[in-house]
């Protein structure tokens, strides 16, 4: 059984993205950090890209979420209809309560 | 700023360029080469995806979806010293000369 970190958040939750551009690999577009969503689905726990990216075990595993942002929270002068959502996965570690 | 393969929101009003092309033969190796190495233990995808990423921008630009395959094993054997960069320079001349 590998070690992972526990599950903070589920759906439903208000959550804020980290800001970071490390020069490392990551998995968090820069359009979403400091952006405000919601916990779509929690998929469970998977080992940390950011550290296999570097030949890392990966671990602790890190839960992954799919976080529902508003597209018109994502960009200026949005033009597509305002209830259009992004759905993308990301990482625990990235994320803060924003309830 | 951030770097090339982050690509979401970056100002272009350019179409999207929706034109498929058949596999060609290369790309169909490089795609087998790359789950070689996989199951060797000499690379996995997010050493790929990190590989692909360290690639100077001009590079990142202009070279096509394989191309940056094939750079980013080039950067993972070499820094496992698997293979050297004089090495893989000396077979690409011997081929090139064997085909002119």
């Amino acid at each position: 059984m590998t070690e992972a970190e526990s599950v903070r958040f589920g759906p439903g939750d208000k959550v804020q993205v980290r800001v970071a551009t490390p020069p490392t690999h990551i998995r968090t577009p820069v359009y979403v950090q400091g952006k405000t969503g919601r916990v779509d689905a929690v998929y469970g726990a998977f080992h940390n890209p950011e550290s296999r990216a570097y030949g890392g075990t990966g671990t602790p595993k890190q839960p992954l979420y799919r976080i529902e942002f508003a597209q018109t929270d994502l960009w200026d002068n949005y033009r597509g209809p305002a209830d259009d959502k992004l759905l993308i996965d990301i990482y625990q570690h990235w994320l803060d309560s924003a309830d | 700023m951030p770097r090339p393969h982050d690509r979401g929101g970056w100002p272009n009003e350019d179409p999207i360029d929706r034109t498929e092309h058949e596999m060609e033969e290369w790309e169909r190796r490089v795609d087998s080469l790359n789950s070689v190495l996989g199951e060797k233990g000499l690379k996995n995808t997010d050493q790929l995806r990190r590989a692909i990423e360290s690639l100077p921008l001009e590079k990142y630009e202009a070279l096509s979806y394989y191309e940056k395959w094939t750079a980013a094993m080039e950067i993972l054997l070499v820094e496992q010293n698997v293979m050297t960069t004089e090495e893989i320079d000396q077979k690409m001349q011997e081929l090139e000369r064997a085909r002119s």
